[in-house]
């Protein structure tokens, strides 16, 4: 029985732990199918958890802070769409460039506006997005298996959480089975074919920039006033990256996308439950080890020792109307 | 404007066109790019009902012209009527809505969605896909009823062959209306017989009420389906004529300027002993299916063997097998009696050492560095044989370069000069002249002159014969039949992956070699064709399909 | 098929770089006054934080020395077509392979040590940029995200190491034991008074022979004609008999040992032992300099001392004026690449038209 309180625990911290991730890999996956590499999402979440953080601690609400996050994200894109698309420069240069802005300015102007080395203040309360308990929840909580599953692992989540996980389906809809999400597609297998169909490639690719901002500020959002409570230094700590990694894995598919964040996240949450335990023969693991391991394992992953992946033919090409 | 239906709209546009005989007129037409005068005061008269041909050298200014038409580019001044009435194309959604709908070239098609999906896009009647294609199912059916275009709905375009792609470029302008269809360079990828289809069904089209503009360069096909042919050259518009009351041979001088005497002067071969053997040898591309298969053959020194056949069918990856750019899955190659291992992604600088040269047939792909000096270019391959140890010898190089400039006449003269900067026929200059110098023992060549113009084409003819007088072994590959027939010693045909036939270039008859590069064996039904032409206007007939440099991938 | 005029090859090098860099300065201002502060008095004291004293010159030439070398790691690579963000960890792992030969050779004067730290530094920085450098070669995995992960793999590994391992029992801050005074890189004011207290040392000409060395290498040897066959068209490099995955490899290993170079300076030189994270960015700046410097030897010592300038100058900052930090430089080095990277085209079209109008002016038309 303790095992499964344990499993529940676990699984519980994976979801918590999986949202940021699978909001930039949705990200990420919407600019990628339209033909644009964007290094940048490391950035973005990252200066979107500042600019949450930063507006939720003086208007005192959550909602601004959600409000601001995705602003951040949608000016950064604009950038990478500009410097990407009209002046067809080399994107990932512009998402590393990026990358180094959003540590630069987060620290400093956090530094300048709060005083706290780059902290922004706690936030508490309306400051921050609070667990939502779904119907009957508290009343399900003793039922055996079923009733653990409802209150721990399925309620009490916020809505930003519930929110990243509907996105799923949404996505995987909106990509094969509209017409946007079919234009979507050719612009990042062969711009060529709109082009001719008298189809504005630019305007395809800066729809799915905004949907990317507005995903991956979501994201960004998440971290610093849904799942903590404030913005530290360099919070996101790779998330970014390691997005990349799994989009690239699931081979830009949304639901494969789902379930390798969740692997993710389920690392994520086990290093936490290992640190300071002690293993049979070979003791104590050394937090670094643990820390480690999520970058080890998406090195694997990108090394396609569990399979190699075909990208969107036209992804990271600057379209030129040529003939 | 409300937005008609295709349908509707094309049925209000008949109504219209019955009040002007011409469905297209162009008015001193003018364009520039720079400098460079790509449209000169142009007046063409397009009748409805008819397949107008338009044809001129590469370069002539033809496709710039139906670009405008189509609305990619707008002309600098002139005036553009469709069905009489005068029309400012500003994008080719304006132009579909006129009823001018392109078939371009390379297909603008999105490999991994389905012929359906293709058709649909852009052309999209709701937001939601389902039913969208459910209607275009149904509108597929009747245009396949209607003119003969058989395509499977649901089959995925890289499963397709070219001429079915081609179909499926030819079902999207239909699909969206177009009452007007553009063809640009249509039968460059596809073999004797497909063009033949293309070219039944733009007769049916034709006699349905379409009207069929037609870009080429191939005199072949301008006598074979087009009711009047306008003759381009360099940017003007020289004369518009009857098809049938002109000849090739007028044709091709008022392209050219003069007076058309190419025949490339060789005395016949005597060949040695053998240097180059290819023994079942089997090829697997990128994914695995294999291109080349069992493929076996020898040239001996002092002999030019021309491998003909239509693009696709294998030839790419048997001069990549052989150079060492791709690696070989069974069989072996022997060069002078010793098998060559050319496996590995250094297999190219192993074939070097054994005496192969490879004068590829995508320069600007494999052969150089664009971004190069043209004396880099020179060394390009050979790069660790000019000094010794770890430096390079520049000002060797650029010395050996400046030799090649003057005996080649490679224009700029100027071995400093980025590459990218040099004409199609001076940069393929530069790599024969690199891949020749170098004394080897045999040649592979592909596609010797596509993209190069006239006056270098000669040049370079002369200088394959000059090797192969030295003493070389030449492999020549080229989809120009005309180029073969006129440079081999011996014709080997390629379809999908093996050699069908053999045949001597000078009894060989053009007819049975286009059956044999389609794939139908000898002593089967023999379908109708184009007849042959008299040799002296072979050379303008060149597939001059253009090739973009590749964008580089490392990252 | 538009015919583009080609700018003149001073504006492509010198003019447009500089307007990029005037422009990434100007909006650098705009954040300054955003705080509250002077950005003109800021420039000033930078200034004079920078060049103004021998002591603050000395500091400049110190992270100069460090920027060239991670320049020029990002630089060699960029010419094979690579984008070595991994400079950081790469320098970072170097750092190990210096203080365990020097510790090994502890006692030993200077000109024995040096050497050692030198060969030891530069087999460490290769080692850990060799791997994701086979991962790209033979894999093809994007060698932009195995780079950064392994900086961060670094960053574990190395605090694992400097703290449980290296750390000398009964030291309370986190390093390893520490160099003698002789066997350490002696640094310039022992020669030149001039320098005062600043850490500027000998690593400065082991940086000048770097320079020099990569000059030649890229565009006097055959090897340097392959990385530059490779990075610009990978297909024709293969067709000339370059071994494309070889080529990979061998690049990312120099690039790497020269960023290892950075851990001579600083743990062979002026830390005299192994601290945590002493690489302090340089692996980054050194992204910075490659663009700005256009990946050319010349260019990257004239943005790496740019850059020290910045630093330096930064420091002076950050002592006078409340409010302005370290991070105020990160940013302006972001900006830097943002425009001279991604977005260097941004002025050249408008340059482009200003010279085709004069051109066509002087032509008459």
């Amino acid at each position: 029985m303790q095992f499964f309180t344990d499993l529940i625990l676990i699984l519980d911290s994976t979801v918590r732990l999986a949202v940021p991730l699978i909001l930039a890999c949705l990200a990420g996956l919407y600019s990628e199918r339209a033909g644009i590499v964007d290094i940048g999402l490391e950035g973005k979440l990252l200066g979107s958890a500042f600019g949450a953080a930063a507006t939720a601690a003086v208007t005192g609400s959550a909602w601004m802070g959600l409000l601001a996050g995705v602003g951040v994200a949608l000016a950064m894109s604009a950038i990478h769409g500009v410097a990407s698309i009209n002046l067809r420069g080399n994107q990932t240069i512009s998402g590393v460039a990026l990358n180094f802005l959003a540590a630069g300015l987060t620290t400093f102007l956090g530094q300048s506006w709060f005083k706290r080395g780059g902290f922004t203040p706690q936030l508490s309360g309306d400051q921050r997005f609070n667990p939502i308990t779904l119907p009957f929840a508290n009343e399900l909580a003793g039922v055996p298996i079923v009733g653990g599953i409802y209150s721990e692992l399925i309620s009490g989540h916020n809505i930003l959480a519930y929110l990243a996980f509907i996105a799923v389906p949404v996505t995987a809809f909106v990509l094969f089975s509209t017409r946007f999400g079919l234009r979507l597609r050719a612009v990042g297998e062969n711009p060529k074919a709109l082009d001719t169909a008298g189809m504005s490639v630019s305007r395809l690719r800066y729809e799915a920039l905004i949907i990317t901002a507005v995903l991956v500020g979501i994201g960004g959002t998440y971290l610093s006033i849904a799942q903590s409570a404030g913005f530290n230094n360099n919070m996101s700590a790779g998330r970014g990256y390691i997005a990349l990694a799994a989009l690239i894995f699931a081979k830009w598919k949304p639901w494969p996308a789902l379930w390798t964040c969740l692997l993710f996240g389920f690392l994520d949450a086990l290093q936490f439950r290992l640190q300071g335990f002690r293993f049979p023969l070979i003791g104590e693991v050394p937090v670094q080890a643990i820390q480690v391991l999520p970058y080890v394992l998406t090195v694997i992953l990108l090394a396609g020792f569990i399979g190699r992946a075909v990208a969107p033919k036209a992804s990271g090409i600057p379209y030129v109307k040529e003939r | 404007m409300t937005e008609a239906k295709p349908e509707q709209a094309s049925a209000q546009r008949l109504e219209r066109a019955a009040a002007s005989p011409l469905a297209i007129e162009l008015i001193a037409i003018n364009k520039h790019f720079g400098p460079v005068h790509a449209n000169r005061d142009i007046n063409l008269a397009v009748r409805r009902g008819t397949v107008h041909g338009i044809v001129g050298e590469n370069g002539a200014g033809k496709s710039t012209l139906m670009s405008i038409l189509y609305g990619f580019y707008t002309a600098d001044s002139g005036e553009i009527r469709v069905d009489g009435n005068t029309a400012h194309i500003t994008d080719s959604r304006h132009a579909l809505r006129l009823g001018i709908g392109m078939v371009h070239q390379h297909f603008m098609l999105v490999e991994n969605f389905t012929v359906l999906e293709n058709v649909v896009l852009g052309a999209e009647n709701s937001a939601l896909l389902r039913p969208t294609l459910r209607k275009a199912r149904e509108a597929m059916k009747r245009l396949a009823a209607d003119y003969g275009l058989e395509v499977d709905p649901d089959a995925v375009i890289e499963d397709l062959s070219v001429g079915q792609q081609q179909r499926v470029e030819i079902l999207k302008a239909l699909y969206r209306g177009a009452d007007i269809l553009i063809l640009d360079e249509p039968t460059g990828v596809l073999t004797p017989s497909e063009a033949d289809h293309l070219f039944r069904i733009l007769r049916t089209l034709r006699d349905e009420g379409k009207t069929i503009i037609l870009i080429t360069h191939k005199l072949r096909e301008i006598m074979a389906i087009t009711d009047e042919v306008s003759v381009m050259r360099q940017g003007a518009m020289v004369q518009t004529l009857q098809t049938a009351e002109t000849s090739p041979a007028e044709i091709a001088e008022l392209m050219v300027g003069r007076r058309v005497l190419l025949q490339v002067n060789k005395a016949p071969a005597t060949p040695g002993r053998v240097l180059l053997e290819v023994e079942n040898l089997v090829v697997t591309d990128d994914f695995g299916i294999p291109r080349v298969k069992r493929v076996s053959f020898s040239i001996r020194a002092g002999e030019i063997v021309g491998i003909a056949g239509v693009a696709g069918n294998g030839q790419s990856e048997l001069l990549e097998a052989i150079s060492g750019m791709r690696d070989q899955t069974l069989g072996t190659v022997k060069l002078n009696g010793q098998p060559l291992s050319l496996q590995g992604d250094d297999g190219a600088a192993r074939a070097r050492e054994a005496g192969l040269a490879h004068v590829p047939e995508d320069r600007l792909r494999m052969g150089l560095v664009t971004n190069f000096f043209e004396w880099e270019n020179s060394v390009l391959g050979y790069q660790d044989k000019y000094g010794g140890g770890l430096g390079l010898d520049r000002s060797g190089a650029r010395k050996q370069a400046a030799e090649r400039i003057r005996k080649y006449d490679i224009r700029p003269a100027n071995p400093d000069l980025k590459t990218a900067n040099f004409s199609g026929g001076n940069q393929q200059k530069i790599v024969l002249a690199r891949e020749m110098e170098r004394n080897p023992d045999v040649l592979i060549v592909g596609q010797p002159t596509r993209g190069v113009d006239i006056g270098a084409i000669e040049f370079i003819h002369n200088q394959i014969v000059a090797m192969r007088d030295a003493g070389k072994a030449i492999l020549l590959v080229s989809v120009e039949l005309d180029e073969i027939r006129s440079l081999s010693d011996r014709i080997l045909v390629l379809f999908d992956g093996q050699i069908v036939g053999q045949a001597d270039p000078l009894t060989a008859d053009e007819g049975q070699l286009g059956l044999l590069m389609a794939g139908v064996h000898e002593g089967e039904e023999h379908p109708p064709g184009p007849g042959t032409l008299p040799d002296h206007v072979n050379p303008i007939e060149r597939s001059l399909t253009k090739l973009g440099p590749k964008q580089d991938s490392i990252t | 098929m538009s015919a583009r005029v080609p700018l003149p090859r001073w504006v492509d090098v010198a003019l447009l770089p500089l307007l990029n860099l005037v422009l990434a300065f100007l909006i650098g201002g705009l954040i300054v006054l955003m705080v509250g502060q002077n950005p003109l008095e800021a420039v000033g004291i930078m200034l004079y934080g920078a060049f103004g004293y021998g002591s603050g010159f000395g500091y400049t030439l110190f992270y100069t020395t460090d920027f060239i070398f991670a320049g020029l790691a990002v630089s060699l690579a960029y010419h094979a077509g690579l984008f070595n963000i991994g400079a950081e960890g790469q320098a970072y792992v170097a750092g190990l392979g210096v203080i365990l030969i020097a510790l090994a050779l502890n006692g030993n004067p200077w000109f024995v040590t040096l050497p050692a730290m030198i060969v030891a530094g530069g087999l460490f920085g290769a080692f850990w940029a060799y791997i994701p450098g086979v991962l790209q070669a033979k894999r093809g995995s994007h060698i932009v995200i195995t780079t950064i992960l392994f900086n961060f793999i670094a960053t574990s590994m190395m605090g694992y190491i400097i703290t449980r391992v290296l750390k000398p029992a009964g030291v309370n801050s986190d390093e390893s034991a520490p160099i003698d005074a002789l066997s350490r890189v002696p640094q310039l004011r022992v020669f030149w008074s001039l320098f005062r207290n600043s850490p500027v040392n000998l690593t400065l000409f082991l940086a000048l022979i770097a320079l020099v060395f990569s000059y030649w290498l890229i565009w006097h040897t055959k090897f340097g004609y392959a990385v530059r066959a490779l990075g610009h068209n990978p297909t024709a490099a293969r067709y000339a008999g370059i071994s494309n995955a070889r080529m990979i490899t061998v690049v990312m290993a120099i690039a790497g040992a020269l960023a290892g170079m950075i851990a001579v300076n600083n743990v062979g030189g002026v830390q005299g032992r192994l601290i945590l994270n002493f690489v302090n960015g340089a692996g980054f700046v050194g992204i910075a300099v490659a663009f700005m410097g256009r990946a050319h030897p010349f260019g990257v010592a004239l943005s790496a001392l740019l850059f020290g300038a910045l630093y330096q100058g930064g420091q002076e900052l950050a002592f006078s004026m409340p409010g302005i930090t370290r991070e105020m430089i990160v940013t302006i080095q972001a900006l830097v690449i943002l425009f001279t990277g991604a977005m260097g085209d941004m002025l050249r079209l408008p340059l482009e038209r200003l010279f085709a109008r004069r051109q066509s002016a002087r032509v008459g038309g």
